[in-house]
């Protein structure tokens, strides 16, 4: 009876032991993932202040600026062109079909012109540069770092911030605001040719009712978010460029986190700023 | 080695994570000279060159350049003292959106400020002075070979007459023959300009062909260092090893690889 109580004692504190053991592996887990993230947030923030610092102080090379703004504005307007047409598109079939049920057509026009505007046209733009332009920025600038052409960038006195990081971070945020500007217009372009070909909409019922629901709160609040946007893609792209880990692998790994890491910031961006500006 | 020396590394120690690659470098390089830094693959030598170069911050230590000191120099400070270097890399680290010419001239044009116009006719003295046609300035990188784009990544390192140079692995990928030309080349370029330098290696013609000085690295620390001369009969288990290529002696695999 004794022999059993010991026994029972002896696996009563095994357990125990087992179950420390184990509480002491989640919690250095736990403790190092805490750790590693707010290491990357920190590392994230002064690679953040350092590339908007060197955007305003000189030397400033504008030929590579002027590069960057044809290579991010110019060569990605097919993309967001064809984007926001089909997108426009798609809106009015789909709220003419749901309108139609309470007899409420008429404000199809609203809500193709303010679904754009306000949320469609910055975040499908932003998402659809970040595949474009975040993952090439990622991959030039993983490249130059795997060929050592970062570090022979320093040897030559030639600081890589101000070369590789402030145009492409610069260009991102100017262009985007005006690529959605153009893509808000193939938008609401798109749902008129729907509107008046396929659903029989007057042309000009259209056009008035689309003018008279929009506010210049609307447009400005999606040049802003897409200012944001294309901040954050160029931004990630150099940045998991920048500190890209050796090889191929790393270079694709740099690429990968960049589209990934600029479309989820995006999302969660968008719903921040829609909430300052329409809460 | 006694001289005033150019550049000087006293106790360098880096670690990445918990693994101590420098422990605690000792050189000195005295002025219009050349030492050659030979070792084995992950040995630390392309963390000590570049810790040299300031790419890499060390961790403790003192890296002293004409008797200043370099470690924690601030940008501007960091940009004067990179201004007396010319760094020659291993894959030549060209810019492959750029010509050869706008290559050549990266460091004179936005390092310097000169105008490109001047920069141009250096670019073209420089070329020549590797063996390089004028015709190569207009080409792109991805358009030489092997060879050629060392020339190119020489000519780049020494055309702002840099007063140290630091070669990594310069004949690494050249054939015999080609790794002699370069060899040469480093060797007429660095005594015309009468710079010191600073290269590793682990190709032994190339380090006795190139290198006043010889130093060996094992395990992060310099274990032997004297004249080229001496190389051969230093009495160093590890160098004798190393210089002669054996798989048996004091060098395990595990430590070399």
């Amino acid at each position: 009876m004794e022999q059993t109580q010991d026994t029972i004692k002896m696996k009563g504190q095994a357990t125990g032991k087992a179950a420390l053991t184990y509480l002491q592996y989640v919690a250095q887990a736990v403790g190092a993932a805490m750790l590693a993230l707010f290491q990357g947030a920190g590392r994230l923030f002064v690679f953040m202040g350092q590339s908007v610092v060197h955007i305003f102080l000189p030397p400033f090379f504008p030929r590579l600026v002027l590069r960057q703004l044809i290579d991010i504005g110019y060569y990605s307007l097919p993309v967001v062109g064809m984007t926001t047409l089909f997108t426009g598109m798609v809106l009015a079939l789909q709220s003419y079909t749901g309108f139609s049920r309470f007899n409420a057509e008429s404000a199809v026009a609203g809500v193709v012109v303010l679904s754009m505007a306000r949320e469609l046209a910055p975040v499908l733009a932003g998402l659809m540069v970040a595949g474009r332009v975040g993952a090439s920025i990622a991959a030039e600038i993983a490249t130059m770092r795997v060929t050592e052409q970062i570090d022979a960038l320093s040897t030559l006195s030639v600081n890589p911030f101000k070369y590789l990081i402030a145009p492409r971070v610069l260009a991102g945020t100017l262009m985007l605001p005006i690529l959605v500007l153009v893509g808000d217009i193939i938008g609401v372009f798109g749902g008129y040719v729907v509107s008046i070909y396929n659903l029989g909409f007057s042309p000009g019922r259209y056009l008035s009712q689309t003018w008279e629901i929009l506010e210049v709160i609307d447009v400005t609040s999606g040049l802003v978010k897409a200012a944001v946007f294309g901040f954050i893609v160029a931004l990630m792209g150099c940045y998991h460029g920048f500190n890209s880990q050796r090889g191929a692998q790393g270079v694709g790994a740099a690429t990968t986190n960049a589209v990934v890491s600029s479309s989820i910031l995006i999302l969660i961006l968008n719903y921040i700023l829609t909430q300052v500006f329409f809460s | 080695m006694s001289e005033t020396a150019k550049l000087q590394l006293s106790g360098v120690v880096k670690s990445f994570g918990s693994k101590k690659v420098l422990q605690g470098i000792d050189l000195s390089i005295p002025k219009g000279k050349s030492l050659v830094v030979i070792g084995g693959s992950g040995t630390g030598k392309s963390v000590m060159l570049k810790c040299a170069l300031g790419l890499i911050h060390a961790d403790s230590g003192s890296i002293m350049v004409d008797g200043q000191e370099t470690m924690g120099l601030d940008s501007k400070g960091r940009t004067a003292v990179m201004q007396k270097f010319g760094m020659l890399f291993q894959g030549g680290a060209l810019f492959d959106s750029l010509k050869v010419w706008e290559n050549v001239a990266f460091g004179l044009i936005h390092g310097r400020g000169m105008d490109k116009r001047d920069a141009y006719s250096i670019v073209l003295e420089k070329l020549k002075s590797v063996g390089l046609a004028e015709s190569v300035a207009e080409l792109y990188p991805a358009e030489l070979s092997g060879g050629m784009q060392k020339r190119v990544g020489l000519a780049r390192a020494i055309a702002t007459n840099p007063e140290i140079i630091f070669f990594d692995e310069p004949t690494t990928g050249l054939d015999p023959i080609m790794a002699d030309v370069i060899n040469d080349l480093i060797v007429n370029s660095t005594k015309e300009l009468g710079a010191t330098t600073l290269s590793i290696t682990h190709d032994m013609a190339s380090a006795r062909k190139i290198a006043d000085f010889v130093a060996m690295i094992y395990e992060g620390k310099i274990i032997w260092t004297g004249p080229v001369d001496d190389l051969d009969h230093c009495g160093n288990p590890y160098v004798d090893q190393f210089i002669h290529g054996r798989a048996s002696g004091p060098i395990t695999f595990g430590a070399a690889a």
